[in-house]
C-alpha cells in the first residue's frame, strides 16, 4: 500500500477502489483448496505433535493392557486380534477426530475456513484426508508392535487393505460428525455417542474381514465383508461430502 | 456497498433481528453500536455469510446472500475477537495458507505487503501462539485484508487488548479505512468509534434505533446520542 493512498480522503480512495481491477481474492479451485487444508493440518501437526502423540500413546496403552489382561495361547490370540485391533483403532481415531476439529473451533479457524470463497466440500475432504492420514500413521506404528507382542504376523497385504478401507469409512463419517459435535460444550462425549452407532457397519465388516485374513480363510468368505467396506466408504463419503455444508451452517 | 432490507433472524422461538434495514455506501466506516444481546454479532455473521437470514434481502458488494455467498466471500474480509489463525503455524505460513484458499496471485509479494502494513514483517517466522494478543489481532487484520477486500467487517476488534495494543490497532484501522474500503465495526468502545468511524448506527432490540453521520452529529457527544437512541 502506498503512503499516498493512506493520506487520500476516504471518499476519493473509495472512488479509486471502484475504478481498480477486481479484488485479488478469487474462488479457489476445489483441488487446490483441499490440498491446502491437508498441507496446513500436516504442517501444524508436525509442529505440535499433539494429536499424533495422544493417539499413539493411547493405542499402545490399549494394546499393552490387552496383552497383559488376556493371557492367551497363540491360537486364541489370533482369534481376538481383529477385535482388539479395531477397538484400538476406533478409540484412537475418535481421539484424533475430536482434537482435529477442536483445533479449528477454539481459535475461530473454522470460521476462517468457512469465510474462504471455496466449495465447502473441499474443506470437508481436506479435513477427512488429514484425519485419515493421522489414523494411518498411528496404525502403521501400532501394527509392528502388536505383531511383536502377540506373535501374530499382521503385515499381510489383504489385512492392510482391510485396515485402509475401514479407516477411510471411519474418517469419512467421523469428520462429518466431529464438525457437528464441535459446537457443543460436551463435544468430547458427544462425538463417540454419535459416531459409534453410525460406524457399526464399518467396524463389524472390518473385524470380520480382518479375522478372515488372520485365520487364512478363503477369499470367497472374506469377499462379502470387503464389499460391505467398499460400499460403506463410497456411500458414506458421498453423503458426508453432500451434507458438510449444511452441518457447518448456522 | 451493503444493502439490507427487512432482515429477520430467528434462533428457534427467539427473534434476534426484526425487520432490519441497513445501507452502507462505498468507503463509509460505520460503527455499529449497541448493548450486549442487541444482535450485532448475529448481524455481522449474516453479512459475512456465516449465518443465513430467516427472512429479508441482503446484498453485499453487489451480490445477494445467501445465494451468491462465494462471490461475497471473495470481496469480504472479517475480523472478530477470535484471531482465526493457527497457533502452530508461523505468521507467514498462516497467510500463505489463506492466500491459497483465496487463490491469490503473486502471494509472496502480497503477504510481505500485508505484514508490512500491520507491522509484523520482522516477526513473520514466529509461531502465532508466541504472539501477544495485540499482535495476533494485527495479524488477524492482515489475514482479513490479504485478498484486498472491498468490504471489511470488524466484530469487537478491541476485545482483550491493552492500551498500547489498542492504540496500535487504531493506526492499522485508520490505514485500512484510508484505502477506501467499506467498513462496518461493532464496538462497545464509544470513544474509539467516535474517532474512527464516519457514521454511527445504534442497534437495539434487533433494529437500527438511530443512525447519524459524524457531520450530522455536530457538537453532540456520541455517548449522548447513544443513550438517547437506547432510551428510544
Amino acid at each position: 500500500m502506498s503512503a499516498q493512498a493512506v493520506q487520500r480522503p476516504r471518499a476519493e480512495a473509495a472512488d479509486a477502489r471502484a475504478g481498480e481491477a477486481p479484488p485479488r481474492g478469487r474462488s479457489s479451485s476445489f483441488f487446490g483448496a483441499m490440498v491446502a487444508v491437508v498441507q496446513k493440518d500436516i504442517a501444524a501437526e508436525f509442529r505440535s505433535r499433539e494429536l499424533l502423540s495422544a493417539m499413539l500413546v493411547f493405542s499402545l496403552l490399549v494394546v499393552l493392557i490387552f496383552n497383559f489382561a488376556l493371557e492367551l495361547d497363540i491360537q486364541t490370540r489370533r482369534g481376538v486380534t481383529a477385535g482388539v485391533l479395531w477397538t484400538t483403532f476406533a478409540f484412537a481415531g475418535t481421539l484424533g477426530l475430536n482434537r482435529s476439529m477442536a483445533v479449528e473451533k477454539d481459535r475461530g479457524c473454522l470460521d476462517g475456513l468457512l469465510l474462504a470463497p471455496v466449495d465447502r466440500a473441499a474443506i470437508y475432504l481436506g479435513k477427512a484426508i488429514s484425519n485419515l492420514a493421522f489414523m494411518l500413521v498411528v496404525e502403521a506404528a501400532v501394527l509392528p508392535i502388536y505383531s511383536f507382542l502377540y506373535n501374530v504376523n499382521l503385515l499381510r497385504p489383504g489385512l492392510l487393505l482391510v485396515i485402509l478401507l475401514g479407516s477411510i469409512g471411519y474418517a469419512a463419517v467421523g469428520t462429518l460428525l466431529s464438525a457437528m459435535a464441535v459446537h457443543a460444550r460436551t463435544r468430547d462425549i458427544l462425538l463417540p455417542i454419535l459416531l459409534f452407532p453410525l460406524a457399526v457397519p464399518v467396524l463389524i465388516a472390518a473385524v470380520k474381514a480382518s479375522g478372515g485374513y488372520l485365520a487364512n480363510a478363503p477369499y470367497a468368505d472374506i469377499k462379502p465383508w470387503i464389499s460391505l467396506l467398499i460400499g460403506y466408504d463410497v456411500i458414506f463419503t458421498s453423503i458426508a461430502y453432500m451434507l458438510f455444508d449444511f452441518v457447518v451452517e448456522e | 456497498m451493503i444493502t439490507v432490507r427487512g432482515l429477520v433472524k430467528r434462533f428457534g422461538m427467539k427473534t434476534v433481528l426484526r425487520d432490519l434495514d441497513f445501507d452502507v455506501n462505498p468507503g463509509e466506516f460505520v460503527a455499529l453500536l449497541g448493548p450486549n444481546g442487541a444482535g450485532k454479532t448475529t448481524f455481522l455473521r449474516i453479512l459475512s455469510s456465516l449465518s443465513k437470514p430467516s427472512a429479508g434481502h441482503v446484498m453485499v458488494a453487489g451480490h445477494s446472500l445467501p445465494h451468491q455467498a462465494s462471490a461475497v466471500r471473495a470481496r469480504l474480509g472479517v475480523v472478530s475477537h477470535l484471531p482465526l489463525l493457527y497457533g502452530d503455524l508461523t505468521a507467514e505460513e498462516n497467510l500463505r495458507f489463506y492466500a491459497r484458499m483465496y487463490n491469490i496471485l503473486n502471494a509472496g509479494a502480497r503477504i510481505e505487503e500485508v505484514l508490512q502494513l500491520v507491522g509484523l514483517l520482522d516477526r513473520r517466522g514466529d509461531l502465532v501462539r508466541t504472539y501477544s494478543r495485540g499482535m495476533q489481532q494485527r495479524l488477524a487484520i492482515g489475514r482479513a485484508m490479504l485478498h484486498d477486500p472491498d468490504v471489511m467487517l470488524f466484530d469487537e476488534p478491541y476485545t482483550g487488548l491493552d492500551q498500547d495494543a489498542a492504540t496500535m490497532l487504531d493506526g492499522v484501522l485508520r490505514n485500512v479505512a484510508g484505502q477506501g474500503r467499506t467498513i462496518v465495526m461493532t464496538s462497545h468502545d464509544l470513544a474509539r468509534a467516535e474517532v474512527l468511524a464516519t457514521r454511527f448506527d445504534v442497534l437495539s432490540r434487533g433494529r437500527i434505533a438511530a443512525s447519524s453521520t459524524r457531520r450530522a452529529l455536530g457538537k453532540l457527544n456520541l455517548l449522548t446520542f447513544y443513550k438517547r437512541a437506547l432510551a428510544g
